[in-house]
């Protein structure tokens, strides 16, 4: 039994403690916002907030997670940093399929969190491991300044 | 209010649902997908101007009720589109899948232009497999060939415009007045009397009357919708989380199952050790299962994802290739380079006897890799069996572009009727093509596991999922293709002679669609871009479909990946030895065809081409490329830095007539310059060592990321003609944009994908 807290509830689930965050988040807690894209820390669909850094849920056991708080996308738009990132996406049409976006999203508002005003460099650097295939790069990186703005 | 697809509740209840009280909610709602057609045309008709379930049933129940409306086409039929509430919402059904295109929100965009509704109530929903949604021009259900808003773009027009008739109509008997005093504006309907009504208020009247057979459209200086930037309806969920995938589909009781593959395309199971398997916790069933073109392989039928994935991990498979030569990357380009030097089938007849005597020859050989669509969302399936005799039904939740198609062959497995199988639509994480499979492969296969489980006397719902390294190994891939350009030019520079083949891999023979794409043995999708070319040339083209064993598919842009690439890599290999400007040689060469002019010149403009000079150690590269009835046109700025081609900058120019969402349009350029960045990268490329693919997942399968995504504008030709093509003719001009920049810097021609640089 591991228990931990996701977006603000506290939960105990009964898996396996080698089984990813992402499947306990999927499968046993029906939070599917946060995507699978490859299951091995490459595409960053999975990324969510453990005690607020961003990680890759595919790859971090349940174990890990024991005590800790987790924020999914379904409420980072809670927080004041999470719900300026939704509205600059939503001004600048980011997603396309929208798959990559959940993670996207996570990604940027650690950014955020981290440099309130990054250069393209910085974005760059933040933003690698998750991938578009749409090709939403442009759009993101249009939407992270606009953010940044808007906080500043 | 009753919605066409009950499962869109599920949307909500999943957001909210939390720690297991989710799955009976789930269920609850489900439950209604189940219920008998006629008694759910029944409520969906009580609510108001009605309807979009399945298929031609409903239509024609509809359909009934008007003595013209028996007459139109099922595509004609507003209620098969559109549903009204009482409450004015318009809900309009999208008969394409939406897999980041944008359609949902384009065509949405075209029908309530005409029908003149408030675009702050209008919602769309992605319809199910049924007669109504086919391809007015192709005849079946299909989303490709950017044909989206192309085809559907006058069928849109002339719903929105049958149903606004049909409200006005209801309005003017309501009222007692004449239909032409009556004017309609956002979803209100205005009399010159000073009454005025919602569209809610008149929709249940105005679904009695029949169907008008014409209508009249607006011309676009009337259009409120149709040209302008409207944000896309599906950002809002997209942006947190709340969009549903097929991924993300939940049934009560339902089972993840993960397939042990063969190594090798058609290799099957020769036997397998499950005892580890079935120890893993969380695994039900292990099955060996048929699988796509003759394989074997073996089931893993589990409570989620990660049991499946470890009792898969936990397999012990023995398997036997296929009897033939295993494809090997290597073997396969001395074979194709053998062919090169021979004459092929023609394609397109050219004079080739001004080679002989020629003051100088270009010869010219290309390379193309395999290719996997690699979509976000790996490919998935939810499928469900029940009832008995004649209420047996089969439904299935996926996002597939080629509902239609699913449906029979998935019926064909299952022993149904294709009435039997209902294909619910859902979003898609990208598809490229990968979704759009003449064998429906990965439904096939779902349908294979689901007679599987039955047979095993069990009758869950089963989520059939692929794993990334299933896609990437799972072949379909854009085929490994070859070209050989022998070019001869005279004392002028001039062309005078060209002799062009090509070697690749048929896509179509021996599927549904050789019938229309393949003449006298000559794939189509082979030879688009030369056999056609605009360019004013003397080309012979021949191609070469060798057999190869290894499963291919159109990939976005489909045989423009590489014909683009080789004719506007050449045409700038021959501007330079000539010593002439390659945007004068092109504007040259392209006299006659003015919207490729159009789209040049408006990139060369805007790029400050010729005039802007740039820093040391960059180039301009030109591209310009017809695709899908479109042209789009690049200008890029390029350094190169270690082994990687750098992009400072992007002009990019599209001629797609009308532009019915320039957000959209401008999207759809900026994704596909993006995946053409992607193919010109090392590592793009999937290659195969004696039968099998070398490559499994994103650290050995290059896609483009966040830095090497340039600046880029891009810009729009205006035009007020009916669209054309916009999903991928931004993609075939782009790599060989890149590959002429590096080729001014370096004087090194670039002969092949992925470009080798360092
Ligand atoms: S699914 Fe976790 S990084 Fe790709
Ligand atoms: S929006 Fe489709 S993968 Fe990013």
């Amino acid at each position: 039994m591991t228990r931990f807290n996701v977006n603000g509830n506290d939960v105990s689930v009964d898996v396996g403690d080698s089984t990813p965050l992402l499947w306990v988040l999927r499968d046993s807690l029906e939070l599917t916002g946060t995507k699978y894209g490859c299951g091995m820390a490459q595409c960053g669909a999975c990324t969510v907030h453990l005690n607020g850094r961003p990680v890759r849920s595919c790859v971090t056991p349940v174990s890990a997670v024991e005590g800790a708080a987790v924020v999914t996308i379904e409420q980072v738009g809670d927080g004041r940093i999470g719900a300026a990132v939704q509205e600059a996406w939503m001004q600048h049409d980011v997603p396309q399929c929208g798959y990559c976006q959940s993670g996207q999203v996570m990604s940027a508002v650690a950014l955020l969190a981290d440099n309130a005003a990054p250069t393209d460099a910085d974005i760059d650097a933040a933003m690698v491991g998750n991938v578009c295939r749409c090709g939403t790069y442009a759009r993101i990186r249009a939407a992270i300044k606009a953010a940044a703005a808007r906080l500043a | 209010m009753i919605h066409p697809h009950p499962m869109h509740h599920r949307i909500g209840l999943a957001h909210q649902a939390f720690a297991g009280d989710g799955a009976e909610a789930i269920a609850e709602a489900g439950a209604a997908v189940s219920m008998s057609r006629r008694r759910f045309i029944k409520l969906a008709g009580a609510s108001g101007l009605a309807i979009g379930l399945v298929s031609t049933g409903g239509v024609r129940a509809a359909a009934s009720s008007g003595s013209d409306a028996a007459e139109l086409k099922p595509d004609q039929q507003p209620n098969a589109f559109l549903h009204i509430g009482k409450n004015g919402e318009v809900t309009i059904q999208v008969n394409r899948l939406e897999f980041g295109q944008g359609s949902h929100t384009g065509l949405a965009q075209v029908l309530a232009d005409e029908l003149d509704a408030d675009w702050s109530r209008v919602r769309a929903e992605l319809a199910p497999a049924g007669d109504a949604y086919k391809d007015p021009v192709f005849g079946i259900q299909m989303t490709g060939g950017s044909n989206s808003i192309q085809n559907s773009f006058t069928q849109y027009r002339e719903l929105g415009a049958r149903a606004r008739a049909m409200l006005v109509e209801a309005a003017a008997r309501t009222w007692e007045v004449d239909v032409s005093t009556i004017r309609t504006r956002e979803g209100r309907l205005i009399s010159t009397d000073g009454r005025s009504a919602d569209y809610g208020e008149m929709s249940e009247a105005a679904m009695a009357l029949p169907v008008p057979a014409s209508v009249t459209l607006k011309t676009p200086d009337q259009f409120r919708l149709i040209g302008k930037p409207v944000k896309r309806l599906d950002t809002p969920a997209k942006s947190t989380g709340r969009q549903f995938f097929g991924m993300d589909m939940r049934r009560a009781g339902m089972k993840t199952v993960l397939i042990a593959r063969p190594p090798y395309f058609g290799g099957t199971v020769a036997g397998f050790d499950d005892a580890r398997a079935r120890a893993v916790e969380g695994v039900d069933q292990v099955m060996r299962v048929e699988l796509d073109r003759g394989a074997t392989g073996v089931a893993v039928v589990a409570d989620g994802f990660w049991p499946a994935k470890v009792g898969r991990d936990h397999l012990e498979v023995r398997w036997e290739a296929p009897a033939s030569e295993l494809p090997d990357t290597g073997r396969l380009a001395a074979q194709f380079e053998a062919l090169l030097v021979r004459d092929g089938l023609p394609a397109r007849a050219g004079d080739t006897s001004g080679l002989a005597g020629a003051a100088r020859t270009i010869t010219a050989d290309f390379r193309f890799p395999f290719l996997a669509h690699s979509p976000m969302e790996p490919l998935n399936a939810l499928i469900e069996v029940g009832g008995m005799g004649a209420e047996r039904r089969c439904d299935i939740w996926t996002g597939t572009q080629f509902q239609t198609i699913d449906q029979g062959t998935v019926a064909a497995i299952l022993e149904l009727e294709p009435q039997q199988v209902h294909i619910h639509t859902q979003f898609a994480g990208g598809g490229f093509g990968r979704r759009a499979t003449p064998t429906a492969d990965y439904l096939a296969d779902t349908a294979r596991v689901m007679k599987a489980w039955l047979a095993a006397g069990r009758s869950e719902p089963l989520k059939v999922v692929w794993t990334r390294e299933d896609d990437v190994r799972g072949g379909y891939y854009r085929p490994f293709t070859m070209h050989r350009a022998e070019i001869g030019l005279g004392e002028d520079g001039g062309i005078a002679a060209w002799k062009h083949t090509i070697v690749s891999p048929s896509i179509l023979k021996g599927t549904a669609f050789e019938a229309f794409l393949v003449k006298d043995g000559v794939d189509a999708t082979a030879v688009e871009g030369i056999a056609d070319t605009a360019y004013e040339l003397p080309v012979a083209v021949s191609v070469h479909h060798p057999e190869v064993a290894v499963p291919t598919l159109w990939w976005r842009s489909v045989g423009h990946t590489h014909s683009a690439f080789v004719m506007e890599t050449l045409i700038d290999q021959i501007a330079r030895e000539g010593g002439r400007d390659p945007v004068e040689l092109r504007r040259a060469l392209l006299r006659k065809h003015p919207r490729h002019l159009a789209a040049l010149d408006l990139a060369v403009a805007k790029s400050g081409y010729g005039e802007k000079p740039l820093p040391p150690g960059r180039a301009w590269g030109v591209a310009v490329h017809e695709s899908f009835r479109s042209v789009v046109a690049h200008v890029v700025e390029l350094s190169i830095e270690g082994d990687r081609p750098k992009l400072h900058h992007v002009t990019s120019a599209i001629h797609c007539n009308l532009a019915v969402n320039p957000r959209s349009v401008e999207a759809q350029v900026q994704g596909a310059v993006l995946m053409a960045i992607g193919t010109t990268l090392a590592g793009a490329e999937i290659t195969l060592r004696d039968g099998r693919v070398e490559q499994s997942n994103f650290h050995d399968y290059t896609v483009p990321r966040m830095p090497d995504m340039p600046p880029i504008d891009v810009h729009i030709v205006p035009s007020d003609d009916p669209p054309t093509g916009v999903g991928e003719p931004g993609l075939p001009p782009m790599a060989p944009a890149i590959a002429n920049a590096v080729y001014a810097l370096t004087g090194e021609p670039v002969r092949s994908l992925p470009i080798p640089l360092g």
